[in-house]
């Protein structure tokens, strides 16, 4: 259980430091970096390599944002292999959505109990 | 003085990010965010009945969870002048995005405001991610049907 | 182009209101008065900074003793979408008003035109000077306040704060406007939004570099040239491009910047401040205060401004700069 946590915490690191040269040294805005990282975690799932990184690292591959292509990838090929092509469509969310429902729902609620505030400490 | 000329002075007056430090920042705290996102899925997978290959999802929004509180209270933005990539890339920077738009725009009501502007700074992950992954399984579902490669 | 005032129109009074992180400023007690809620008790940012312009034309009239009725115009601008905190101003205000807009220069712009219309005789009393507010101008040009964005190390923080001037006839001992130069829009090429110094150094380099031959003088001929919010970096490449000229070291400390020096030496702000109310809070306060009491007798204001928007950004324009100079004499 140790090794899980290690193991976590090097690879999801590391995808950070990717995402980091992208801004530092490509010089992109952080919604570019983004972006990019979820084609490549939709690339990666694509030649059935995502799965791999999940197994080995956890958290560590689930949580950075490049796992949001994987599992849209992964739901529109599961749904793909059942019903060909409509399914390409059909099953992009079925695996995806609570991390766009959770940022819905407690965007929604942040909204309700939050001020943007522009202090400094 | 020329463009050409006020552009070298600006390349060597102007300070350049320091890339080895903020990539440590970045390694740092992008790998304690995961390993945290390990413990909690444990905490799902031993206390709820959640598998290892579902637990990702109840912890996703946890962490969402956590990064609302943290934009709220003004942290996430401290802890991005910081770590940079290291908060931004995990899903939690996806969550602030999303919150920090929320919030801002919750001076011009919930339907035009909230409603509207939400996904300003999120939307392009969304939209990326769905349009590679509609084309990656188109690939992948014309290569099976021709018989260059199996599910 | 220069504009040499013949009838020296006079600053008669100043003022500058800011928000609650200005408390941190190194000129803090040159303000008049710092608000302690950043909404200024009102719901929205945007209705929040209204209230700021209000409050300092407010302390701006009680400081020169003049009343509402007596002001001929209100000259002013910020940085929000189509300046609405102040028009609104200017609707509590009921005084004949022209918005101006030339993004952080329009604290020098705004005094230069009410210097006209005192020269032209059309003016006893016109309020000149600029606003801006952190959590309004950020949400417009940047990203929410919440969001956690790395900002690089030239980076500028938007203030809360308004400073107006009161100009009016030539007064005996008040400091008065000898000349002014209106900017050339000035495109060197930057594109980076958050490095606006760098920007906006080559505007103020050439407006000012424009103001001395045209009055054939000399950067020591000044006791001070203060620029508005050109920032650390944005300061020190103003000097590189004046000392390529051959301008001596000596020669270029005449020169200050007011987002260089309003956080002090503090990290967090990254390159200082920026903002119209920047530029606007220095001028109208400390430096009008320094001639006041006769530690400056000539002076160069040097606003400059970035003139783009959210949208020319995202289009991959390059940022267009201006600055405006007024020189002031006592």
């Amino acid at each position: 259980m140790i090794y899980s946590f290690i193991f976590a915490f090097i690879v999801g690191g590391l995808i950070c430091v990717i995402g980091q040269l992208l801004m530092d040294v490509g010089k992109l805005t952080p919604g570019h970096t983004l972006s990019i990282l979820v084609v490549v975690g939709a690339v990666l799932d694509g030649f059935g390599l995502y799965e791999y990184l999940i197994d080995f690292a956890g958290a560590g591959a689930t949580v950075p944002i490049t796992s949001f292509g994987n599992s849209l990838t992964h739901g529109a090929l599961a749904e793909a292999e059942k019903h060909g092509w409509i399914g390409v469509l059909t099953g992009m969310f079925e695996v995806t959505s609570s991390g766009i429902s959770a940022a819905i729902v407690f965007g929604f609620i942040g909204a309700l109990l939050f001020k943007p505030k522009g202090t400094i400490d | 003085m020329n463009e050409q000329r006020y552009q070298t002075i600006e390349q060597q007056i102007s300070p350049k990010p320091p890339v080895a430090m903020n990539m440590l920042k970045a390694f740092l705290v992008g790998g304690v965010i995961c390993a945290i996102g390990q413990a909690i899925s444990y905490f799902y997978i031993i206390f709820f009945d959640f598998t290892e290959q579902t637990a990702g999802n109840p912890t996703v929004a946890t962490i969402i969870f956590i990064a609302m509180l943290l934009t709220g209270f003004g942290l996430y933005r401290k802890l991005g002048q910081f770590a940079g990539a290291g908060s931004a890339v995990p899903v939690s920077g996806f969550g602030n995005a999303v919150i920090s738009a929320a919030i801002e725009s919750r001076t011009e009501g919930f339907v035009l405001g909230v409603g509207s502007n939400m996904f300003k700074l999120a939307g392009s992950v969304i939209l990326f991610g769905v349009v590679s992954a509609f084309f990656v399984a188109l690939i992948k579902l014309i290569l099976v049907t021709i018989g260059v490669v199996s599910w | 182009m220069v504009i040499v005032f013949e009838r020296k129109p006079a600053i008669l009074a100043c003022a500058a209101v800011t928000g609650p992180l200005e408390k941190r400023s190194v000129f803090k007690s040159y303000f008049d008065s710092i608000m302690d809620d950043e909404r200024f008790q009102e719901n929205t940012n945007e209705k929040g900074q209204m209230v700021l312009v209000q409050e300092a034309c407010q302390v701006l009239l009680k400081k020169a003793d003049v009343k509402n009725l007596d002001i001929d115009y209100f000259l002013s601008g910020d940085l929000v979408n189509q300046m609405t905190p102040t028009s609104f101003a200017a609707r509590e205000l009921a005084v004949s008003f022209i918005g101006l807009f030339a993004a952080c220069a329009t604290a020098v712009s705004s005094v230069i035109i009410a210097g006209l219309l005192t020269e032209l005789g059309a003016s006893n009393f016109a309020i000149a000077g600029a606003s801006s507010h952190h959590n309004a101008t950020e949400r417009q040009f940047r990203y929410p306040v919440d969001y956690g964005a790395q900002k690089p190390a030239t980076a500028q923080w938007t203030v809360t704060a308004a400073g107006f001037a009161l100009v009016g006839k030539y007064h005996e001992g008040m400091p008065y406007m000898a000349a002014a130069t209106v900017g050339k829009v000035v495109d060197y090429g930057q594109e980076n939004p958050l490095h606006m110094g760098g920007a906006m150094a080559p505007a103020a380099y050439s407006t000012i570099t424009t103001h001395l031959k045209k009055r054939n003088q000399k950067i020591s001929d000044y006791d001070v040239i203060f620029t508005g919010d050109l920032g650390k970096i944005g300061l020190k490449l103003l000097k590189a491009m004046l000392a390529e000229d051959g301008i001596k070291s000596e020669e270029l400390d005449i020169l200050r910047d007011g987002g260089d020096e309003y956080f002090g030496e503090d990290e967090r702000f990254q390159a200082g401040a920026s903002g119209a109310g920047c530029s606007a809070s220095v001028f109208y306060s400390y430096v009008d205060l320094q001639m006041r009491t006769g530690r400056y007798k000539k002076v160069l204001l040097v606003a400059t401004g970035a003139l783009l928007s959210p949208l020319s950004y995202q289009q991959g324009e390059t940022i267009p700069c201006i600055a405006h100079a007024v020189e002031l004499t006592v």
